[in-house]
């Protein structure tokens, strides 16, 4: 069993003809917190994805647990999942369900334990996240920060070795935030898990990131602890770190120039 | 000229890959091992939702129509001093024809619609991509119960139309118009052939019931995850159902007919 869970090598992938990877490799050790940060737009969501084998590279290997995800066969891919956890942008919540049900749900669907167990375990799981007297909910009835933490019960209900967060932080309130930064790191020292997160808030993301990637068109542009990457001399990951409207990600969408643009006539 | 037949050429791929699609989800759904552990109760609750749910606008609706056929019937037989034929009128009209055809179009709009709703709301709400990542195959835990919760409610729901409709035509004729309720009864089972006439109605219905889940559960799942996406997903399901209904209802009714 290598150092590394996830390694990825000479990634490609295209979304409409246009390139979101363009030869991108990058490792994510046993053990971290892993953050790949970047601007909106750049396939952050979508290199979990691929790590979780719902979208096929165009090149390149993609392996996980030293197996390549998408040579696997589905049974064999579903097995791997089991090992994998992920917390979608919106939780991703079965809104039919109570809090309990969902964080149940794996448990019923891959174990064979008793009512009692289940219950216990779910409890467990709810506790971690400061959300057991919230078990009767519904979906409906959760805040923002509240359903995230939920689904991060949920994921880690099968005690994952792979956690993948999915911009957890967007659209939280400054409480919710340190809430979830918390319980990232501490879930995964707990747990012994490895956690990839995806995200655009920086200083939040840098607070607990063992290691960081910033990826922008298509490729990787800086790499290295949270104080290498704040050192870091690049322009477009200063732009980045810095939220600067203009630089080498432009403000403006590409366009034919402003002038020609006024003296083009309307047709009448 | 060039454009119009890369246009043409363009749209029937597009038509060719959707029926693939849709081969392929069926093929995923009916070609694999039952697991009626699991299985079993989560078609029990599709049954309830597509079928037990649908059941009010299928009473109503099946009460009246039998209720207008009879009037209808009564009238333009009268003149014919065939009024003693209501009841062969009506349940040959309801079981061939109305029963399937008409509950199918009602089952469409009330329950393939809410399929369709209901699995791309999934879809764009991110649950059908949570449940992969949890190693559960959505195919087998949210489409395959939606397929067959329908496909076993529409033969179900067409019986219960048929006695509904049969009985709105009796209130009518025997009840209202004063038509002899012994002759009613006696004309409409010396009339009325099991196999030929009740049992090809209920053929005809699983038959939409199939049509109309693996429509309703195809378009939901390949949804464009988006509000107008699913929108449109909805109205399709309608459109392709009732229009398949109808066309299938013709190509049924001549095959059992005889006339292939």
């Amino acid at each position: 069993m290598g150092d590394n869970l996830v390694e990825i090598t000479n990634l490609h992938f295209q979304r409409n003809g246009r390139p979101i990877f363009d030869g991108v490799d990058l490792v994510i050790p046993r053990g971290k917190v892993i953050a790949i940060m970047g601007p909106s737009g750049t396939g952050k969501t979508t290199l979990l994805r691929l790590i979780g084998g719902q979208l096929r590279p165009m090149a390149g290997q993609v392996k996980v647990a030293d197996q390549n995800i998408h040579q696997l066969s589905p049974s064999k891919l579903y097995t791997l999942r089991k090992k994998m956890g992920m917390l979608f942008q919106s939780g991703g919540l079965f809104t039919h369900l109570t809090v309990f049900e969902n964080v149940a749900f794996p448990l019923r669907e891959h174990t064979q334990l008793s009512e009692a167990m289940i219950r216990t375990l779910v409890l467990m799981k709810l506790q971690m996240v400061g959300l057991r007297g919230a078990r009767d909910l519904m979906p409906s009835e959760l805040s923002g920060g509240m359903a995230r933490r939920v689904a991060l019960a949920r994921a880690i209900a099968l005690d994952p070795a792979l956690i993948m967060y999915d911009e957890p932080l967007s659209g939280q309130d400054p409480i919710s935030m340190g809430v979830l930064i918390k319980l990232i790191r501490t879930v995964n020292d707990l747990l012994g898990l490895t956690s990839i997160i995806v995200s655009h808030d920086v200083q939040e993301t840098l607070s607990i990131a063992d290691y960081v990637y910033v990826i922008a068109d298509g490729k990787l542009i800086g790499k290295g602890t949270a104080s290498d990457i704040k050192q870091d001399q690049s322009n477009h990951v200063q732009q980045f770190l810095q939220g600067l409207p203009d630089g080498p990600v432009p403000f403006h969408f590409p366009a034919v120039s402003w002038e020609q643009d006024l003296m083009r006539a309307p047709k009448s | 000229m060039i454009d119009r037949i890369a246009l043409l050429g363009r749209f029937s791929l597009e038509v060719i890959r959707d029926y693939g699609k849709a081969g392929q989800l069926l093929w995923q759904v009916i070609f694999r091992f039952p697991q009626f552990r699991k299985g079993f109760p989560l078609v029990l609750q599709q049954i309830y939702a597509e079928g037990v749910l649908s059941l009010i606008i299928i009473i109503v609706s099946s009460l009246f129509i039998g209720m207008v056929v009879a009037l209808q019937g009564y009238h333009t037989l009268a003149k014919f001093g065939a009024s003693a034929e209501l009841g062969p009128l009506v349940a040959l009209s309801v079981a061939r024809e109305l029963g399937p055809v008409v509950t199918a179009l009602l089952f469409a709009g009330r329950a393939g619609s809410a399929v369709t709703a209901e699995i791309g709301l999934m879809k764009a709400t991110e649950q059908l991509s949570s449940m992969e990542m949890m190693a559960v195959n959505p195919i087998h835990r949210v489409i395959s119960p939606r397929l067959w919760g329908g496909f076993i409610s529409m033969p179900l729901l067409t019986m219960i139309f048929n006695v509904t409709a049969i009985y709105g035509a009796y209130l009518v004729g025997v009840k209202w118009l004063g038509l002899d309720a012994g002759v009613f009864w006696s004309n409409m089972q010396s009339s009325v052939d099991f196999h030929l006439d009740v049992m090809n109605g209920i053929i005809k219905s699983t038959v939409f019931g199939f049509v109309i889940a693996w429509i309703s559960v195809y378009q939901g799942y390949f949804a464009e995850p988006t509000s107008a996406g699913i929108a449109s997903a909805t109205t399709r399901t309608v459109v392709y159902s009732s229009l398949a209904i109808l066309g299938l209802d013709f190509v049924l009714t001549a095959m059992m007919i005889g006339g292939w």
